[in-house]
């Protein structure tokens, strides 16, 4: 049934959208995170998004397809009184950018929304039609 | 007679279900608005409404090779879709105008809902009209 379809994808779309708020607050989250003994600090994660064939030509949802790691290095800074300092005295922060985390996680609350908002109005539609031919 | 009673209501259904499917269409522009790559598409309502109504449109070039073009503006894939012409290039190919597709959206909704009352004011007058003069 083809109204049916608009939960698939925007569903599809709102279910990726959590993932990248999801991996957004794990990076947010681990923003100061400091360099174990091991010397490595905590990596910025991303998601990659794709798009996924749902049947019908006109229906395309949207998948994760892979959450690639940052490859940057990590913010060293000099901090020779910090338990976790290696012998010259710089501590390894992990590499988030909180800037970009922070546009990321608007850039995905508002996607989200948008496609919350297609599902309520293809909602009203079908409850519409479902009345046809009664009033 | 009866074919005569359910012909309206035919061209609206053609019409209904062709709202039914650019309302998809256009959820899929949205749900992909954040996808690499992803072109936007669009679709040619009234051409569409034409071909279903009349069978193939009046003044349509006809196709009897395949090296033939088909005489439709702007570029198509296999499914007679349009690609959505876009505003500004953006750095990861991603050609989804989110004003624009909405503004669409809200266009398709409303049509959708003045279709779905069209057929029911017809159904309406159907009835009255069945009615004997006695029924009120």
């Amino acid at each position: 049934m083809s109204m049916f379809k608009i939960f698939d994808v925007s569903g599809s779309a709102a279910s990726a959208q959590t993932q990248r708020l999801n991996v957004v607050a794990t990076n947010v989250a681990n923003a100061d995170t400091v360099a174990g003994p091991d010397g490595k600090s905590f990596k910025a994660h991303h998601v990659v998004f794709q798009t996924v064939p749902m049947g019908e030509p006109t229906s395309q949802g949207v998948q994760v397809v892979n959450v690639v790691e940052s490859s940057q290095e990590g913010r060293k800074v000099h901090q020779p009184q910090h338990p976790q300092a290696d012998a010259e005295g710089y501590v390894t922060y992990s590499n988030v950018d909180p800037i970009g985390e922070m546009v990321d996680m608007i850039s995905a609350s508002r996607s989200y929304q948008n496609n919350i908002e297609v599902m309520n109005t293809a909602k009203s539609l079908l409850l519409k039609t479902l009345q046809m031919g009664q009033s | 007679m009866q074919n005569r009673l359910t012909q309206a209501l035919d061209f609206q259904s053609q019409a209904l279900v062709l709202r039914a499917e650019r309302q998809r269409l256009i959820a899929s522009n949205i749900a992909n608005a954040d996808t690499p790559g992803y072109q936007a598409r669009e679709m040619d309502f009234a051409k569409a409404l034409r071909q279903a109504t009349q069978g193939a449109g009046e003044g349509a070039l006809a196709v009897t090779h395949p090296a033939h073009q088909t005489g439709q503006l702007g570029a198509t894939d296999a499914d007679g879709l349009l690609y959505a012409r876009f505003s500004q290039d953006s750095l990861d190919r991603n050609t989804v105008d989110m004003d624009r597709e909405r503004a669409s959206f809200t266009d398709n909704t409303v049509k959708y809902e003045a279709t779905l009352r069209f057929i029911n004011g017809s159904v309406r007058s159907m009835l009255d009209a069945m009615k004997s003069a006695n029924q009120g």
